[in-house]
């Protein structure tokens, strides 16, 4: 049954915001630290015991992959839900700032990409 | 709600009509509408670009011009439209997020993981030393507004954390929030376009996208118009990063700040 695969997703869900807000609480901020990332790493690490003990078959993964597929979507309506008025209204300091910040931080993906990918754990001197 | 008013010649009353009814289911009707937004998206790629940019790109950028002519909440400020800010909202875009990571590969992630969390860290400190950095070069003097703009830059969620924790003036704030906005707008349409120059064509890079630019929302947005199969590699590193910037931008860095700082 689908609902199967979609409950299993939300129980994974649940238990990375249960983790990101024990977490956040841990350091005395209010919300959430990581949750949707434990949440994904939940699902990568029990979907695959789940999958290969034969608990989730292909009719109850197809649950799951519906939501996989809405995810465009969500993000077209996250798009259109954006303050982009105010954003365009906080000046210049606002467009320098968040062009040049963004922009620095595209340039060293390249470099990062390289520095990890061979394999030498580079430890990053502060 | 029952009986159809005269609709043959009172067009008004059937525009009436057909708010009410739309606004009233308003989710059913973000459906609908994002769908015909996809689908003319997918035509325009594929007539006007031959399929260079993808129609999510074009669907993602549409949605931003219209949220433009909205407010607060983009185009969701007009009650038919209400739909599009539940299902844009967080809670399904946390849960269709995850929902990528069904079938992502374990190894992929263990193997980039090291680089990933370095670039977590990096992108936070780098993104906030230049926020600051231009903030100082542009005229400001006080650590804590200099602080908050810098934090802006990190996502538009981490500038008002921090700002309220440091206890900024409010129209700073407002400044770090249109910081993060532009921040995110800003990867959301040049992910696509510089993809290739920046090799984001695999999993290891896209752990470290994730890390180092950190806005889950632009970084979603992002790896949709760019390669849906990256999405959880770039996600998991992202949904990070604001929790660690929430963290490390009102305390370790803004004491750095202020040790930087000329007196």
């Amino acid at each position: 049954m689908k609902i199967y695969g979609v409950a299993f997703l939300s129980a994974c869900f649940l238990a990375g915001q249960l983790l990101g807000e024990l977490l956040g609480r841990l350091f005395h901020f209010q919300g959430n630290i990581g949750g949707v990332g434990f949440g994904m790493l939940l699902l990568i690490v029990w979907g695959d015991r789940a999958k290969r003990k034969g608990w989730i078959g292909e009719e109850s993964e197809s649950g799951i992959h519906f939501w996989n597929a809405m995810y465009i979507p969500v993000v077209v309506a996250m798009a259109a839900t954006q303050n982009v008025k105010a954003a365009v209204a906080g000046g210049w300091l606002a467009v320098v700032v968040g062009v040049g910040g963004t922009l620095a931080c595209f340039l060293l993906i390249p470099l990062m990409a390289r520095l990890g990918r061979h394999g030498s754990a580079s430890r990053s001197q502060e | 709600m029952g009986r159809p008013h005269g609709l043959k010649n009172e067009i008004p009353k059937a525009m009436d009509l057909l708010t009410d009814v739309f606004s009233k289911y308003d989710l059913v009707f973000a459906f609908l509408f994002v769908g015909l937004l996809m689908s003319a998206s997918i035509l325009l790629s594929r007539i006007l670009f031959r399929g260079r940019i993808p129609g999510a790109a074009i669907a993602i950028t549409l949605g931003l011009v219209m949220a433009w002519f909205g407010g607060r909440k983009g185009v969701a400020d007009f009650p038919v439209m209400a739909g599009l800010s539940l299902l844009g909202g967080a809670m399904l875009r946390d849960f269709s997020i995850v929902s990528t990571a069904m079938g992502a590969s374990l190894s992929e992630i263990r193997k980039s993981g090291p680089a990933g969390i370095t670039s977590l860290f990096l992108g936070i400190i780098t993104a906030f030393g230049i926020g600051s950095a231009i903030a100082v070069a542009m005229g400001h003097a006080d650590p804590r507004s200099i602080a908050t703009i810098g934090a802006g830059a990190c996502t538009f969620i981490v500038g008002p954390v921090t700002g309220a924790a440091l206890g900024a003036p409010s129209d700073i704030i407002a400044l770090s929030i249109a910081i993060g906005v532009i921040k995110t707008v800003v990867v959301t349409i040049l992910t696509p376009l510089v993809a290739d120059r920046i090799g984001l064509d695999n999993p290891h890079t896209a752990m470290v996208y994730g890390g180092l630019i950190g806005t889950t929302s632009g970084v979603a947005a992002g790896l949709a118009a760019t390669d849906a199969r990256l999405v959880p590699y770039g996600a998991l590193t992202a949904t990070f990063y604001t929790g660690t910037a929430c963290l490390l931008c009102p305390s370790l860095l803004y004491y750095l700040l202020t040790v930087v700082l000329p007196r």
